[in-house]
């Protein structure tokens, strides 16, 4: 490996052995002996990643981009050590700090005092060193005053400063980081951001950024890896990534198949998406939506056994992968996320005219444990045009985002103030 | 510090020099097991006292009134001092991998930090009870002896013996969650098959052949040995209990580490 190379990565290859269960057994010794059976005969290898091979100099942010299961979270894995790959090989030069979670290892028993200790011996740092960036640690997260209560008692945004305060005082040579910016005010995004761009342009550090936020990427990383289907795909600077990536994101127009396997997912997901669709006022699938004009999107998913608490969720993005605002089905369907049967269903959330600026959009369809675990999401899917019919930005060209991303009409009441007349 | 990443085969070394390195994490680890265990309860550190008072109690009235004679308080109390550092040591450690599976999912460190450090949770119960016992000696005018020394030796056999079988399980559990549910019955079949209630002298010769093999069945009667002066142990058997435990705990080690490579996988 040459001196200016921080990770060196050689055909990387990752397989797992998939067991397929059969559904119906009669007595106990049955399963037993099918299950002996299946240890050998009912595997399936499923390769995560294959012959996966780059290079990152120091000093460098690389963005790795992907839809999930792509195998981003796998490789990140491998590069931290926590999963041991099949095939190839990896060189690293430096101290590897990983975060493909926050807060992990938190106990929610424990002070905000003892986590911090806890926390930081697991991600790798000596006591000492914790010791000594303590009190920027307290004063990062901003939860001085509560720093000998449990955690469980926190708001789930001082639980996220904490860890990410932590985290963030990490100083590896190398830093790897998942999606763990999707959590916390917007204002504590930035400030997340702000200092993994610190860490990024330091001298010589190395930034691994998974992130489903095409925006931060862009800011962080100056060239991205594009992966699909466990192989690099496209290795190029990060404008022309994300360009990519959002532009792969749809199927036809309007209508996208989000579960491939179908067989494989009810055997590991709780509820999953089968397609959606995004449907114009009069039904009709498309990737263009007027303004003045109202729009739905129709999901077909599967709930393999009865669940309760499941919430099904639409996210509208910016193009960027910025929310616009979330859409909860339990807010509409109360009855439904108390007692879910199961089955499949179709669910259509419908939304009216003059909600969105004219512009690009995509959705995030996610189902999952109500507050909890995500059981399936599907980023970027379904991406379209908002387009201007007559609103009443009309006159002000074709540049909308200046005006924000919602359309609203205020009330607005006038009425003339007694005053000095006007002459 | 250059890391070097490539397909795993074959044993492994335990990697002494990585564990030394995360030493600070055991005992963050360690601590958290301790402030956990007596935060939240009403009675605390009782509990840790109470509980083999009691399970003595029970032990030495249902073999004394089997087998008059067979047993007293405090044969069974050590007995049972002895048998709570395997059970526990063992228990904890084979469910030290499923309570923080998402510290292994998504974190790495030396895996075997994970069980090593429950022990010394078991340590600190084992050195309250002790202090339970000393008193009760004194109060029943037995003197402490010289013997007692020998006292951390048998724990530590005891402690190899059940680290090295909840390694084994504990990594088996990652795949086979069976095994957890089976642990708590082959624990309790094994407490009485081992000399907790009663002296290795109490079991009849034609078993004794069998029980001895039982790697607890001199470590217990060498700890009853050391804290009350009864008992038959010699050099002899001392080196054996050793020795099994050693092999117990490195062949545990070595199994630990061989099926590690797949935890994050499976887990």
């Amino acid at each position: 490996m040459s001196s200016d190379l921080a990770i060196s990565i050689r055909g990387i290859s990752k397989s797992f052995l998939i067991y397929h269960e059969k559904p119906h057994r009669t007595t106990m010794a049955d399963a037993l002996l099918s299950k002996l059976r299946e240890v050998n005969a009912g595997a399936e290898t499923f390769w995560a990643l294959q012959d996966v091979s780059f290079d990152v100099p120091r000093g460098e942010a690389l963005a790795i981009v992907g839809r999930n299961g792509a195998g981003k979270s796998t490789l990140l894995k491998i590069l931290s050590r926590i999963m041991t790959p099949t095939r190839g090989e990896i060189d690293i030069e430096g101290r590897v700090g990983s975060l493909l979670e926050v807060g992990t290892g938190f106990h929610p028993e424990l002070t905000g005092r003892e986590n911090i200790f806890l926390n930081g011996a697991i991600l790798g740092m000596r006591r000492q060193e914790i010791r000594r960036q303590f009190d920027s640690i307290v004063e990062f997260a901003e939860i001085s005053k509560f720093l000998d209560t449990p955690v469980k008692r926190y708001s789930s945004g001082m639980y996220v400063r904490l860890a990410f305060a932590v985290a963030a005082h990490l100083s590896p040579d190398v830093l790897i980081v998942d999606e763990v910016l999707a959590v916390g005010d917007a204002k504590f995004q930035r400030k997340c951001l702000d200092k993994m761009r610190e860490v990024a342009t330091r001298d010589g550090r190395v930034v691994l950024f998974v992130s489903h936020n095409m925006g931060a990427l862009g800011q962080i990383c100056s060239r991205g890896i594009l992966i699909d289907e466990g192989r690099v795909v496209n290795d190029a600077p990060i404008q022309e990534i994300v360009q990519g990536y959002l532009a792969s994101g749809s199927g036809g127009a309007g209508e996208a198949i989000l579960a491939e396997d179908v067989e494989r997912q009810r055997q590991v997901k709780p509820a999953f998406f089968h397609r959606a669709s995004l449907l114009s006022e009069g039904g009709m699938p498309v990737s263009e939506v007027p303004a003045r004009e109202g729009f739905s999107v129709k999901m077909v998913y599967e709930v393999p056994q009865p669940i309760s608490r499941l919430e099904i969720s639409v996210r509208v993005t910016t193009a960027e992968g910025n929310p616009v605002f979330t859409a909860l089905q339990s807010d509409a369907l109360q009855e439904v996320f108390l007692n879910e049967q199961r089955g499949l269903f179709e669910a259509e959330a419908k939304f009216p005219a003059l909600l969105l600026m004219p512009g690009e959009y995509a959705l995030t369809l996610r189902a999952q444990l109500s507050g909890s675990q995500v059981y399936d999401q599907h980023d970027n899917v379904l991406p379209f045009t908002v387009t201007e019919n007559g609103t009443s930005f009309a006159p002000y060209g074709n540049d909308h985002r200046y005006f924000g991303v919602v359309l609203h009409r205020a009330d607005w009441v006038r009425r003339e103030l007694d005053g000095p007349e006007v002459p | 510090m250059r890391t070097h990443i490539r397909p795993v085969r074959g044993l492994q070394s335990p990697g002494f020099a990585e564990l030394w390195r995360y030493r600070d994490l055991f005992w963050e680890m360690a601590m958290r097991d301790v402030r956990l265990r007596y935060r939240q309860t009403v009675l605390g550190v009782a509990w840790v006292v109470l509980q083999p008072l009691l399970g003595a109690g029970i032990l030495s009235f249902v073999f004394g009134s089997i087998a008059p004679g067979s047993t007293t308080f405090l044969v069974s109390f050590v007995g049972l001092l002895g048998w709570n550092v395997f059970s526990g040591t063992l228990l904890k450690a084979a469910t030290s991998l499923m309570t923080n599976s998402s510290l292994v999912s998504k974190v790495f460190f030396p895996r075997l930090l994970l069980p090593f450090s429950t022990s010394v949770s078991t340590l600190i119960d084992f050195a309250v009870s002790l202090v339970m016992l000393l008193m009760i000696l004194v109060l029943n005018g037995v003197l402490p002896g010289l013997s007692m020394l020998l006292a951390p030796l048998w724990i530590a056999i005891i402690m190899g013996c059940g680290m090295g079988i909840g390694l084994v399980c504990g990594a088996l559990s990652v795949r086979f969650r069976d095994v957890n549910h089976i642990l708590p019955v082959v624990l309790n079949f094994m407490l009485y098959a081992s000399p907790v209630a009663y002296g290795l002298s109490r079991i009849p010769d034609k078993l004794r052949d069998i029980v001895v093999w039982n790697p607890l069945s001199y470590p217990l009667e060498g700890l009853r040995s050391a804290m009350l002066g009864t008992g038959t142990v010699s050099l002899e058997t001392f080196v054996f209990a050793g020795v099994s435990s050693v092999v117990l705990l490195l062949g545990g080690i070595f199994i630990f580490k061989y099926l590690e490579r797949d935890f994050a996988d499976v887990i």
